[in-house]
């Protein structure tokens, strides 16, 4: 390849990225927004409805004020690992969407384990929590990095095995195959969360629990803990672990969108409603789940923490296990599994 | 291709300085954590190969889930290391000749490796192009065929390995309170709400 070919497909590649990045940050602010509006419409309040009309610039004068505060590291912290902590966690909340098809062929990597990369990147955002809770150098971070480490490693092994039941009906670790596996005349009916409906229950709340979401927010339960691995986080390390969580709540909504929700396809598989652009369908699904997540927060109390990993261990391991063993046999019995077609 | 050895260089570079780094660095976390940056820089020489599947397997299990362990045990060791390490010099030659022992072991091995031509043609599987079949579908072709028992084997080992954890660890404590969900569910209002008159000024 010509030296000038590469630098223009790494040009390409980086102006793709940089798209995203920026379509995905703008949508989180008003995601942001919309979770605190839900939220107070929930509890007959108004919300936010100051800054901007309706309050839509909301989100960008939280970050602004973030910005402009002055960071406080603690004495006897870590430095070098007490910046890096939030940094990490951001950075591969992000990188999670190089993978994400948001229509036919739009991906920034369409790679063949796209799923795997997905699971891996979550998995490694429990080091951005370690990471802050231990270089603050503190009792009470401390203790919220290790409940909040343990929390996520727990429900990883629910959402891993709902991943393998999905990919046994799709036969494919590639993203958009999954999707285009779901691609049917049914339209809605033939997407996976029908057949897989528990499996999508147990998707959505292990989602909820991975992102530390309410009503599995224990690391950061205000009310009781201060703020758990955060305590000591203060201006724009705090936003950037704030950030990396909205990030991790999007990617599982756009991950539950297509697994189960069959990404960019149309709910209606016939002519007006196909010829919507797909990416609108994607962000609609992803939109919906995200307004299922925003709901529950406003609804239900919160786990104890006895409760939280009783749940994750004792309830979804088995039944996401015995789904697997289901899911395998029905789909031998019925000779549909993908090789076998 | 240039920028292929421009990353490959870049790669395995990283990956042996952080290897260095774990023996070297004076904090058992920050050793932890230089560990995790030599895996992940494995797992982008492993991708560079070719080896996607390998590469995101060892990014889950290995520190995702094994390095996390690691860490949670290095943090709460109450151990002062500083302390630890003050002996470190006594410990040096015999530490020196078992590295001196292993090397000569490895050159005398790889020295006089040879590949008996028989196992070769038992053991070459047609490589299937990657055109044809990705990565896991060919390894999952082959792990489940081929090497079916040896699979079974290696699950069943780290089952006993994990049964031996708990039943070590497990101990019955009594005198703790526990929810016991199914019971609490099955309360109704007659057996847990009494109703009861209460006179004034005597109480229950």
């Amino acid at each position: 390849m010509e030296s000038g070919d590469i630098l223009l497909a790494v040009a390409i590649m980086l102006g793709k990225s940089l798209l995203m990045l920026v379509a995905l940050l703008i949508f989180i602010a008003y995601a942001l927004l919309a979770d605190r509006k839900i939220w107070a419409a929930v509890q007959l309040r108004r919300g936010p409805n100051v800054v901007g009309p309706w309050g839509l610039l909301q989100s960008f004068a939280d970050l602004l004020k973030f910005v402009l505060k002055e960071p406080v590291i603690p004495a006897p912290a870590n430095k070098g690992m007490f910046l890096l902590a939030p940094l990490v966690m951001c950075t591969l909340a992000l990188a999670a969407w190089a993978v994400i098809p948001l229509n036919a062929g739009w991906a920034i990597a369409d790679i063949n384990v796209g799923i795997l990369y997905i699971f891996a990147i979550s998995s490694l955002g429990v080091y951005g929590v370690i990471m802050g809770g231990w270089a603050s150098n503190s009792k009470y971070p401390f203790l919220g990095a290790l409940r909040s480490a343990a929390q996520m490693v727990s429900y990883e092994v629910s959402i891993g095995f709902v991943i393998v039941t999905v990919l046994m009906c799709a036969g494919t670790l590639n993203l958009s195959k999954i999707v285009e596996a779901q691609n049917s005349n049914f339209g809605i009916l033939g997407w996976y969360w029908l057949p897989l409906f528990p499996m999508f229950v147990v998707f959505f709340i292990s989602a909820m629990a991975e992102t530390n979401r309410p009503p599995f927010d224990l690391p950061e339960a205000e009310s009781e803990l201060v703020a758990g691995y955060m305590v000591e986080y203060s201006s724009t390390p705090y936003l950037l672990f704030m950030l990396g969580e909205y990030v991790a709540i999007m990617t599982m909504c756009a991950l539950g969108t297509i697994l189960f929700l069959g990404g960019w396809l149309s709910p209606i598989p016939f002519a007006p409603f196909t010829w919507v652009p797909g990416v609108i369908w994607f962000v609609l699904k992803a939109s919906f789940l995200f307004f299922l997540i925003a709901m529950v927060k406003a609804m239900v109390p919160r786990y104890r923490y006895d409760q939280l990993m009783r749940l994750g261990w004792k309830v979804f391991l088995p039944l996401s296990l015995a789904m697997v063993v289901i899911v395998a046999g029905v789909l031998m019995l019925t000779g549909s599994a993908p090789g076998m077609r | 291709m240039t920028v292929t050895a421009a990353f490959f260089y870049l790669f395995a570079t990283i990956t042996v300085a952080s290897g260095f780094m774990v023996i070297a660095s004076r904090n058992p976390v920050q050793s932890v954590l230089f560990l995790i940056l030599a895996f992940v820089n494995a797992a982008g020489l492993f991708l560079m190969m070719g080896a996607e599947f390998l590469a995101m397997i060892l990014v889950i299990v290995y520190v995702g889930a094994v390095a996390v362990l690691f860490l949670f045990v290095v943090m709460m060791l109450d151990v002062d290391f500083a302390e630890l390490r003050q002996g470190f010099l006594q410990y040096l030659p015999v530490g020196a000749l078992i590295g001196i022992v292993f090397l000569l072991e490895l050159i005398l091995v790889i020295g006089a490796y040879v590949i008996d031509p028989n196992l070769i043609r038992t053991a070459a599987v047609p490589i299937p192009s990657p055109e044809v079949m990705t990565n896991t579908e060919a390894l999952g072709q082959v792990l489940y065929t081929r090497y079916f028992y040896f699979f079974q084997a290696a699950g069943l080992i780290l089952l006993v390995a994990m049964i031996g954890a708990i039943v070590l660890t497990l101990r019955e404590r009594v005198g703790v309170k526990r929810q016991n969900i199914s019971r609490q569910n099955a309360r109704t209002p007659e057996e847990a709400v009494q109703l009861r008159k209460v006179p004034f000024r005597h109480g229950l």
